[in-house]
């Protein structure tokens, strides 16, 4: 497979497999890094992704297993992955205009939900995955993705709903 | 669409029942300006959601083909050869070869070359017979040296009668 030809596979999914490393590890550093990471391992065994039929399932339940590894190992060290794009909304009147921004807001609240529920809306409602695929790359079956999605929505709604009437808390 | 329809499809979508179609469905009725208040909530989702979706990965990254190992060894390969070349080279040189170890066609060349020196060897013999004559001359012009000394007597005789004068 020359260089050519992996890009070509590659190119369709790269962006979600960023876009997945950013929901998870939130830093927008550590996810290029990750993504990075990724590719390189792909790049590494490609005689051997020729064989299989879904290369994104499989790159992407690799970044999901990256990232909660990522995660892990920085909470075990007792730190947290430091992130300039993340707003602490109690300082000034500026940050709080910022935190208006309804995208802030939102993944604000998608940052508080539990990791597997973050991968599930970021696969189902951005990604725009089918239950199957979801299940394939979580390595769950679909009742539960569809339990925790739910679960997921839900959770965004109810915090959304109360942000929208009392305003920040 | 109507208000009705989409709070429907919003209580499915909330329960993960929606297909991607559905879903799409309800993006496209968000994206549009004028929300009904209560669902204004949503409205936020969909933004972040279609904002989100744009997020793309631009950073570089350095692929290295990786160098096919055989060629990485073809130095040392060769590295080999030459050292084992100069030691068979070195080995040949240093073993002295006997008439024993000669083969049959070998041998007769040998003694062929052999037989023509041999021949060589006995024609310049002759000819160095012949020198007796030469050394005949040799002797006879050291008995003409010897008689020279008469010639000195001669010529100590000179210088006396030239003292005397």
């Amino acid at each position: 497979m020359t260089q050519t030809d992996f890009l070509k596979l590659v190119l369709p999914f790269k962006d979600k497999v960023y876009r997945l490393a950013r929901r998870l590890l939130v830093s927008k550093e550590e996810a290029e890094d990750a993504t990075q990471e990724i590719l390189i391992k792909l790049w590494n065994n490609k005689e051997k992704i020729e064989e299989y039929n879904n290369v994104e399932a499989f790159s992407m339940t690799m970044t999901k297993n990256l990232c909660l590894d990522r995660l892990k190992s920085k909470q075990a060290q007792n730190l947290k992955i430091v992130h300039s794009n993340y707003q602490d909304h109690n300082v000034s009147l500026q940050k709080q205009m910022e935190l208006n921004d309804s995208v802030d807001w939102v993944s604000k609240i998608m940052e508080a939900l539990p990791e597997q529920q973050k991968i599930i809306v970021q696969l189902r409602d951005i990604e725009d995955y089918e239950f199957d695929e979801i299940a394939k790359v979580l390595e769950m079956n679909e009742t539960a993705v569809r339990v925790a999605l739910s679960r997921a929505r839900k959770t965004i709604r109810e915090k959304l709903t109360k942000k929208h009437s009392y305003g920040i808390n | 669409m109507g208000l009705i329809n989409i709070e429907q499809l919003l209580e499915k979508y909330d329960n993960a029942e929606t297909s991607l179609a559905e879903e799409a469905q309800i993006r496209a009725y968000f994206a549009q300006e004028e929300v009904p208040p209560h669902l204004e909530s949503y409205k936020l989702l969909f933004q972040y959601v279609s904002h989100t979706k744009q997020e793309q990965f631009t950073k570089d990254v350095p692929l290295q083909p990786k160098r096919k190992k055989t060629y990485q060894w073809i130095s040392v390969a060769a590295v080999a050869v030459l050292m084992l070349g100069t030691y068979f080279q070195m080995n040949q040189m240093n073993q002295t070869t006997t008439l024993d170890d000669l083969s049959q066609e070998q041998l007769m060349a040998y003694n062929q070359t052999m037989e023509v020196f041999n021949l060589v060897s006995t024609k310049l013999n002759k000819g160095s017979a012949h020198l007796g004559a030469l050394d005949l001359v040799s002797t006879k012009l050291n008995e003409g040296a010897e008689n020279l000394v008469y010639v000195k007597e001669f010529n100590n005789a000179t210088n006396k009668i030239i003292k005397n004068k």
